[in-house]
């Protein structure tokens, strides 16, 4: 196991270049004088201020200088300053906003995961009943339906009409003066709405997967072997085919990662939420690219590290890839 | 074969009726000067904010007093073009570079499969909005940008189907009658592989519409005036607490054209699939 994970990782060597590399280029594809956006095209600098700041962030030098200089500082953490007018570090930026995506998205992929199966599973063992037309229904609904559509009926019905929970923000005005039992209600209220919206997608999906997957498994040999030892139903099915049925889920979770942190982007700016996806929209609204680039480069790395811990998990589960590996 | 294709089609339900609202919807935004009501960027400040019913106006007014019904029917034209001139350009990228791959193998193949291995690990929405940061939303834009960044899929179906087609007796056929690689390509091998292209395709419009109004909400997509169903649902957003008809119908569009799209692909599959044919009594 230690050996597989080793090899996946330097595996991801030549992968995290190549994001660097389209990364960089996607950036450099903009029309104009970057300088002009610091500037906020203010016609009245001087020529001496406009080749100051070129100097400052290295416009100066040939494109490849240019790469490689943004590289060498991409190896320490360091992805230089925002154009914004804090000209505060892009890291500093994205590392105090990265928990709060991080948490939106680690607790949707827990409800995905709480709520795919029992659906998954039950669909696929009442086959064309009731249960699994309904739910055939409901998978097809919230593939079509946009997020950010379902996310404004959701405010207008539990924010405006019911009143139950809050629509924008982490934390409510007086959460300062509440318990710390208060303020973890109080986050969680706030929470709950954008993260039940954006697992609704993956939810979908999983299920459907997960469906397909247990009716394969159901007509295969070994579970007729089961019954036939005089196993409970319920032990052939959860213990035997559930089992063999989960195993490719733990791909498909990890593949639905960058769909999780893309619509971030939009959970977070519609529910007013401060993390990477609300940084990243903002930074694009604004022009400020070396937050954009390091936003880039962040949602990439982040896909990476779920289909990292996805094959890695895929390896615990099923020794057969783990020793593919090496033939 | 097509007669066939129609006929598994027609049986499944679901799929037809998927067919039929997708083209209810090409003739809605084809007739659009002619059914829409009213004109749908006419300002009308008296009638602001209108509920459903209102003398004239079906599905109530915007906040300027716009008809909203005459603006979702123009709003469809934009879903229309979006979806197919994106997945227009994902396709045909798709086609180009998985053929290339494909047929080739060797070293093209290589490099191709690394890109796409490479343009998956990026979060599509983030790509996205980065190459719209740099090149100022517009239709134009939006449609390039949604190409370019969905082609993976067909470019890995083409490959996977060239690298076995191209081995078959007619292709080695038509090369040692001296036909071209391209022309091999083009004319032999490529028309063997469209049917999951097609469903692709057709599921692709789905998923390009849905970034289309995604892009649109945030106000990176296309631009106001033009109505789009994404920009309707921005406006919905800021008069949530008095007008909820503005949130709730352009949403409602999208869902049912996206579902329409995504039915007849899942459709289409099914009929194209030739161990679902052969089940089927004759």
């Amino acid at each position: 196991m230690l050996r597989y994970t080793a090899t996946r990782l330097l595996m991801m060597i030549p992968t995290l270049l190549g994001i660097t590399v389209i990364s960089f280029t996607v950036m450099h594809l903009a029309p104009g004088d970057p300088v002009n956006y610091i500037l906020d095209a203010n016609p009245k600098a001087s020529q001496t201020a406009r080749a100051r700041l070129r100097e400052l962030y290295g416009l100066d030098k040939p494109i490849h200088v240019q790469y490689w200089n943004w590289l060498k500082s991409l190896a320490r953490f360091d992805l230089g300053l925002s154009f914004a007018p804090d000209r505060r570090p892009v890291r500093d930026k994205i590392v105090e906003r990265l928990p709060v995506t991080l948490a939106l998205n680690v607790f949707s992929l827990a409800i995905i995961l709480a709520l795919s199966l029992p659906l998954g599973l039950v669909a696929a063992v009442r086959a064309g009943g009731l249960f699994d037309r309904g739910s055939t229904v409901f998978v097809f609904v919230c593939f079509a339906a946009p997020s950010f559509w379902i996310a404004l009926l959701g405010m207008y019905l539990f924010g405006v009409r019911l009143g139950w929970l809050p629509i924008s923000g982490l934390t409510s005005l007086d959460h300062g003066s509440m318990t710390e039992f208060g303020k973890l209600c109080d986050l969680a209220r706030h929470l709950a709405m954008p993260v039940l919206i954006s697992s609704l997608g993956g939810l979908a999906g999983i299920s459907r997967y997960l469906r397909s997957n247990m009716l394969e498994i159901i007509r295969q040999d070994f579970l007729t072997t089961a019954r036939a030892k005089g196993l409970s139903e319920r032990t052939v099915i959860v213990k035997h085919a559930l089992r063999n049925a989960l195993i490719p889920v733990i791909t498909i979770l990890g593949l639905s990662v960058p769909g999780l942190v893309g619509g971030s982007v939009i959970m977070e700016s519609i529910y007013a939420i401060p993390g990477l996806g609300q940084l990243f929209y903002a930074s694009v609204m604004g022009r400020d690219y070396p937050v954009v680039m390091g936003g880039l480069v962040m949602g990439a790395v982040l896909t990476l590290a779920g289909n990292l811990l996805a094959d890695l998990g895929y390896a615990a589960a099923d020794p057969r890839v783990r020793d593919a590996a090496f033939k | 074969m097509l007669r066939e294709i129609f006929q598994v089609l027609w049986r499944n339900r679901l799929a037809a009726a998927g067919g039929a609202i997708v083209l209810t919807l090409f003739a809605v935004s084809w007739l659009a000067p002619a059914i829409s009501p009213h004109d749908p960027d006419k300002v009308d400040i008296r009638a602001r904010l209108k509920p459903p019913g209102t003398a004239g106006h079906a599905l109530g007014t915007d906040s300027l007093g716009r008809d909203v019904l005459s603006r979702l029917i123009w709003g469809s034209r934009v879903s229309l073009k979006v979806g197919f001139v994106a997945v227009g350009i994902a396709t045909l990228i798709g086609l180009g570079l998985g053929a290339l791959a494909g047929y080739h193998g060797g070293l093209a193949d290589g490099i191709v499969m690394r890109f796409c291995d490479l343009m998956l690990c990026f979060p599509s929405m983030f790509l996205i909005l980065a190459v719209i940061a740099i090149l100022e939303p517009s239709i134009w834009n939006v449609m390039i940008v949604i190409g370019l960044t969905g082609w993976m899929g067909v470019a890995r179906l083409v490959r996977a189907d060239l690298m076995s087609l191209k081995n078959r007796d007619f292709a080695l056929a038509a090369r040692a009658m001296g036909a071209g690689a391209m022309r091999v390509i083009a004319v032999h091998l490529l028309p063997n592989a469209m049917g999951p292209v097609l469903v692709t395709a057709t599921l692709g419009v789905a998923g390009a519409i849905l970034t289309e109004s995604s892009l649109s909400f945030l106000g990176l997509g296309v631009q106001p005036p033009t109505p789009t169903w994404g920009s309707m649902l921005t406006e919905g957003k800021d008069y949530l607490r008095q007008a909820w008809w503005l949130s709730l119908y352009p949403g409602l569009a999208i869902l049912v054209t996206v579902l329409s799209y995504n039915l007849l692909g899942e459709g289409l599959r099914e009929a194209l699939d030739p161990h679902n044919r052969r089940a089927q009594p004759r």
